[in-house]
């Protein structure tokens, strides 16, 4: 299932292109092990990792503090980052493609407005819910859950407004999810209304995302989602790539659009939906990530797709050692630092786009 | 007496893994925990705070490791705490469940929004550190303190009770005000007045109508600098407070935030001094 997502398909191996698509893949794997081992290495605890390795590689075993600061804390968290900001990143590219609008993102398709409302209302209402049905979600189970339910009830509310006699109208999908985002958005306004000091606190800190409540738990509960959107999405390629040309040309090429637009849909619900219910609200992965890989190597969906997977868990994780370093030992919610550094390169990318005449 | 002194010796060592070694590095998660801990003598031991801990001012020198609902478990772990002391609702879960499993004493405690609570969370606190007679002392203390302004409160006659409205923000004319249920409240019927924020829960935006209604005598702030401040001019020149008896008999009070809707060690102190600002300092 690997193969085709490394290598790609359709060029000799021996031309300029393909090698160099393949001198980006490796780079971004390689900065993907670099993220990760700043991520494990780094952290408010000042834990020596060769010590702790040689430790534990030697048999004489952990202290406790060591083993839950490496088992417990940080390889948890790296793990949900490379999920989190491929699941955000690949959506992104996905959202991009389908809509051939270049500001597309997870948020189009109600992902966002419909996570938010269903965090709210666990944060919110969760104290009306049986105490025995609370017990037994655990409260750390109760926003991810309302949060991906309503996360994926907005979206595939909004596919089905969009369809009509067996079409799907991209425009109709457009629009009526922002109609669906206004209104989930009024709700959410109501609720916030009702809710008390300690709500309103909680509610900020989850609209900023954060990886801070990574466990294996969470990591066990949004992985079913997101690896097999993560693997599917690259067999969706050559049809977006067809889809550059036009819905009408897409479908004299063979392809059958209408389950090109329901495969993406789908993926995009399973992936960001999990995604944004474990870790919050995190912006701009899913824009600048697509974009700087198109500067980099083109709009061939068959590279974008798995590079973006890469690139968007490097950045994610990279960007989670910095929130974790700044005003240590407190911690910055993650969206806070994604935004300050993706808003900058998105305006880069737009001006350096208009210089050659682009959007 | 042999069996006595046997008997006590016993009870002792039943006793000694509690007082054997009393933390000597403290992490304190939570505005009056921190208070606690420091009205205890036990300030020298903190090595980090919440962002919440602002009283005695000597703790803003310590590391902070953030707001209490949203901590980071590698940044307390990271101070190499011998015991966290933490407000019961402190989280996020998963931050306190890898505390736990760090293998450091992590005591949760008791927040009830009362003086009962307070006792509760300072003998908590004293019996979690080793200060047990510490904490009994100032339990004694408070509970007199207490007992004594609810006796001075009780006899205001309810004729007299001034109806007290308390103002959190002005956000560009929109008010903030305490309602039922909020910290202001208690701390409002601790001192014998009546909390004039009825009909809604917690501290909400009210309308201009609403704030007409509740028609206070006295307009209680909290005493901030800066932005936040809200100036006398600002109350009187609102279209709505501004007509209230309170603003035309100038009845403005305040103080200071923490103090007054911090629940902690110096609730006592704080429903004290709004009692007399409302009504007098009682005689005798």
């Amino acid at each position: 299932m690997t193969a085709p997502a490394l290598r790609l398909a359709g060029d000799p191996p021996a031309s300029p292109r393909a090698r160099r698509a393949l001198h980006l893949r490796w780079g971004l794997v390689a900065l993907l092990l670099l993220a990760a081992v700043l991520s494990i290495s780094t952290g408010a605890a000042g834990l020596s990792l060769p010590r702790v390795l040689g430790d534990w590689l030697s048999g004489a075993g952990l202290a406790t503090r060591d083993r839950v600061i490496l088992f417990d804390i940080r390889l948890p968290r790296l793990a949900m980052g490379m999920m989190v900001g491929a699941a955000l990143a690949v959506s992104g590219a996905l959202m991009q493609g389908l809509f051939r609008n270049p500001l597309a993102d997870p948020g189009v398709v109600g992902v966002a407005a419909g996570a938010s409302l269903g965090a709210v209302s666990a944060i919110v209402l969760g104290g009306l819910l049986p105490v025995a049905l609370t017990r037994v979600l655990g409260p750390q189970f109760l926003v991810p859950l309302a949060a991906f339910l309503f996360a994926w009830g907005a979206t595939m509310l909004l596919y089905r407004l969009a369809r009509a006699g067996g079409q799907t109208s991209v425009a109709t999908l457009l629009l009526a999810g922002i109609a669906l985002t206004a209104l989930a958005v009024a709700l959410t306004g109501i609720l916030i209304n009702m809710a008390n000091d300690q709500q309103l606190r909680d509610l900020t800190f989850w609209n900023m995302g954060s990886l801070a409540g990574a466990s294996w738990m969470k990591l066990a509960l949004a992985l079913p989602f997101v690896a097999p959107a993560l693997v599917f999405a690259p067999r969706l390629a050559g049809g977006l790539n067809a889809l550059a040309l036009g819905e009408a040309a897409a479908a004299h090429m063979g392809h059958d659009v209408e389950r090109l637009k329901r495969w993406s849909v789908l993926a995009v619900a399973a992936a960001a939906g999990a995604a944004v219910s474990v870790a919050g609200a995190i912006g701009f992965i899913g824009i600048v990530v697509p974009h700087l890989l198109r500067l980099a190597s083109g709009p061939d969906h068959r590279a974008l797709l798995p590079n973006a997977a890469l690139l968007g868990a490097a950045l994610l994780v990279g960007a989670d050692v910095i929130a974790r370093q700044v005003v240590a030992p407190a911690e910055l919610p993650i969206g806070i630092v994604t935004a300050i550094l993706g808003a900058p390169v998105f305006l880069w990318i737009l001006m350096r786009r208009r210089g050659f005449g682009g959007i | 007496m042999k069996m006595g002194a046997f008997l006590a010796a016993g009870l002792l060592a039943l006793a000694a893994p509690a007082l054997a070694d009393p933390p000597q590095r403290i992490v304190s998660v939570g505005g009056s925990v921190t208070e606690i801990v420091a009205a205890l003598g036990a300030a020298d031991l903190l090595v980090g705070r919440d962002s919440t801990s602002t009283w005695p001012p000597e703790v803003a020198a310590l590391p902070d490791v953030g707001y209490f609902r949203a901590l980071s478990p590698e940044g307390v772990l990271g101070l190499a705490p011998d015991m966290v002391l933490a407000e019961a609702d402190a989280g996020p879960v998963e931050a306190v469940e890898v505390l736990k499993a760090a293998g450091i004493p992590y005591v949760a405690l008791p927040g009830e929004p009362s003086p009962e609570g307070i006792a509760a969370k300072i003998t908590a606190v004293g019996e979690a550190i080793g200060r047990q007679a510490e904490a009994a002392t100032l339990v004694e203390t408070f509970a007199a303190e207490i007992a004594a302004v609810r006796a001075d409160a009780a006899q205001v006659p309810a004729a007299d009770r001034k109806r007290v409205l308390f103002v959190l923000a002005n956000q560009a004319g929109r008010l903030l005000v305490g309602g039922e249920g909020s910290s202001a409240a208690a701390i409002i019927a601790l001192a014998g007045g009546v909390n004039a924020g009825t009909g809604f829960h917690g501290y909400k935006q009210a309308t201009d109508e609403a704030i007409l209604t509740s028609a206070p005598d006295v307009i209680l702030m909290m005493d901030r600098e800066g932005d936040l401040a809200i100036s006398d001019a600002e109350v009187l020149g609102h279209p709505a407070l501004g007509t209230t008896p309170a603003a035309q008999a100038g009845a403005i009070l305040r103080m200071d935030g923490l103090l007054l809707l911090g629940f902690g060690p110096r609730t006592a102190q704080a429903a004290r001094q709004l009692h007399d600002a409302l009504y007098g300092p009682s005689e005798g």
